[in-house]
């Protein structure tokens, strides 16, 4: 693959050619129906930008500025909106997490049933400190507050899933099957 | 005495979170589900709604307790601008975990308590305000929407009914701030959570500047049973000011935590050891927060004390208060200092950044309380926590603030020798551990 970056300093508008072909961001066809069809729901569109972004962030896996751009030209609304919803809510990634990502709560309840040995399990287990992707791009973890599953604590959110009332062979076994390829439904 | 079966507790108004299936249509029709919400349609008065929920004594199960009937009273009839009904599901106050029950095994009790509660109030448009983190639950309300839009009973001329009312999902991205009904509104409006100053408060100009109301789960989805059952039937349960039954999530070091439904009024300290099983083997409680990580923390003898009793009145005869129903347990293995850390670490994560009392004082308390904590704090720093918490009190546009210093104030007033313990020996009581 060639990659070329071109930098035009004077309007700092920064675009790239990927084999040769001029590649602008942008969503499936599929998503901008969605857009759409969401926008229809609300008596004003700015309310379809955090859904787009969830659809976003799927397609795109983090928000880089050019997406939050292009997000903005998508629902006809100004940049610094899509900006500051993207820093403001902490489940929006800023930087590519891996592409299973652990979001270990922390709280109160998980603390008292062992979330900081949770986190040092992992750690130690995948190699890499917190907030960090391992090599081959597949782990991440990091710290979150309450989860709001504090009766099956401690408690991890593995990308979309909850893995509740968690300890060091259930964490063995939810990684093997990761690696695997597999997403167990429960632990 | 109020009659429940501590040993073997069983729920009423929301037993269908134990039955396997009622996240279904047609299971929950075949229960009689959405009977209700159609006789209501069909022959009650909107203002006869709101008058029986009001005499049913509900109150806002979110944690502010407030009269649901009297809010939905607050909508100007006048209005030419659309109402609006929102549902508040971004549960989030740690220790709470009953809304989550309800999303996802009774999905449809929330729906056709929205159904009525949007009749009551004049509302076409409705939404449920999701945490982001709540993805599969997010699935479950979804295809509970779809279902009841396929059924007729969402849509236009619901129930057969003249009444159209629609319904979505609005899905959160991680900010405890938007379960502030305000915040959350701003939320679902695209913005960052940033709450507003009230008034003018929601049922006046809320989302897009309309009437709004917002209500928790737990309070939508018990409204179907009032309107079955009558506000007589639902007062067979509670007091006479905490009247019903309510959900409590319970969490820490207990024997059986989980989700239980109690009428109001019973003995907090039989549901601890009869119907949550007691401390763990070998262990004794030391303090509980009983509404949720906001609430003040009150020790082993004032949770178990005679007047402790599971309803709004008994838990503020105790100094705190029953706030969102999380109970938390701190046995004696807990160290105060280290768990008032991590609150207030939280606390300082979750402001918003709109008023300085918060803003700066969450991340001040955080500081010294992780300096206490690790054997570094000064003798001067016990009465600066509490300075600190003081100032942030009631000094905010949002209760965040007060949520971030009342569990300081009740942590210094009622085991303050812990924190001068730490001052003078640099680490943690013996006998309890740094969690």
């Amino acid at each position: 693959m060639q990659w070329l970056v071109s930098v035009h300093l004077m309007s700092l508008q920064v675009s790239w050619i990927v084999e040769d072909k001029f590649v602008k961001k942008s969503f499936q066809p599929e998503t901008l129906q969605k857009i759409e069809r969401e926008k229809q729901k609300y008596p004003d569109k700015l309310s379809a930008l955090l859904p787009t972004l969830w659809w976003a962030q799927a397609e795109f896996e983090y928000f880089d500025t050019e997406t939050m751009d292009y997000i903005a030209e998508v629902l006809g609304i100004s940049k610094i909106r899509v900006y500051e919803a993207v820093t403001f809510y902490t489940m929006f990634h800023r930087k590519p997490v891996g592409k299973y990502h652990f979001q270990v709560c922390h709280n109160i309840a998980c603390s008292l049933l062992g979330a900081e040995h949770i986190i040092q399990y992992l750690q130690k287990k995948l190699k890499i400190e917190l907030d960090e992707v391992s090599k081959d791009g597949l782990f991440s973890i990091t710290r979150v507050e309450c989860l709001g599953s504090c009766g099956t604590a401690p408690v991890l959110q593995m990308n979309d899933r909850y893995y509740e009332n968690l300890n060091e062979s259930k964490i063995d076994f939810l990684i093997e099957e990761l690696i695997a390829g597999r997403i167990p439904e429960t632990l | 005495m109020i009659d429940f079966d501590y040993k073997n507790p069983e729920k009423i108004v929301f037993k269908n979170i134990d039955i396997p299936g009622m996240r279904y249509v047609a299971n929950y029709r075949k229960k009689g589900g959405y009977e209700t919400a159609r006789t209501v349609i069909a022959e009650w008065k909107p203002d006869d709604v709101i008058e029986e929920v009001k005499k049913s004594g509900l109150r806002g199960r979110g944690g502010a307790g407030f009269l649901t009937g009297l809010k939905w009273s607050f909508i100007p009839k006048d209005s030419p601008l659309p109402k609006y009904l929102i549902c508040n599901a971004d549960e989030s106050e740690p220790g709470t975990f009953k809304d989550r029950e309800i999303l996802r095994f009774d999905p449809h009790s929330l729906i056709e308590g929205m159904i009525i509660g949007a009749y009551a109030i004049g509302a076409h448009q409705g939404y449920i305000y999701i945490r982001g983190e709540f993805a599969q639950e997010a699935n479950v309300v979804n295809d509970a929407i779809e279902e009841a839009y396929k059924e007729g009973v969402l849509g236009k001329s619901i129930l057969k009914t003249n009444w159209d009312f629609d319904l979505h999902l609005y899905r959160g991205a991680g900010a405890y701030i938007c379960g502030e009904e305000t915040a959350l509104i701003e939320s679902l409006e695209g913005k960052r959570g940033h709450p507003r100053n009230k008034p003018p408060f929601p049922a006046v100009q809320g989302f897009n500047q309309s009437p709004t109301i917002v209500n928790n789960v737990e309070t939508l989805a018990a409204v179907p049973y009032i309107l079955k059952y009558g506000a007589q039937g639902y007062r067979k349960y509670g007091t006479e000011k905490s009247a019903g039954t309510k959900l409590f999530s319970v969490c820490g070091l207990i024997k059986k935590p989980g989700v239980y439904e109690v009428p109001m009024g019973i003995s907090f300290k039989r549901f601890l050891y009869e119907t949550c099983g007691g401390p763990l083997e070998g262990r004794e409680f030391k303090a509980i927060i009983p509404g949720g990580s906001s609430v003040p923390l009150i020790t082993r003898e004032m949770a178990e004390s005679e007047e402790c009793t599971m309803d709004y009145e008994g838990f503020q005869k105790v100094g705190t208060m029953l706030g969102s129903g999380g109970v938390i347990v701190y046995d004696n293995s807990v160290c105060i200092v280290r768990a008032l850390e991590i609150l207030s670490r939280f606390y300082a994560h979750e402001s918003c950044g709109q008023c300085t009392p918060c803003r700066e004082g969450t991340g001040w308390l955080y500081k010294v309380l992780h300096r206490i904590e690790n054997g570094l704090g000064h003798p001067d720093e016990i009465d600066l926590i509490v300075d600190i918490a003081n100032n942030i009190d009631g000094e905010t546009i949002c209760p965040l603030g007060d949520a971030a210093a009342w569990p300081v104030q009740s942590a210094v007033k009622n085991f303050r020798s812990e924190f001068e313990y730490h001052i003078t020996h640099h680490t943690c009581l013996p006998g309890t551990a740094k969690y």
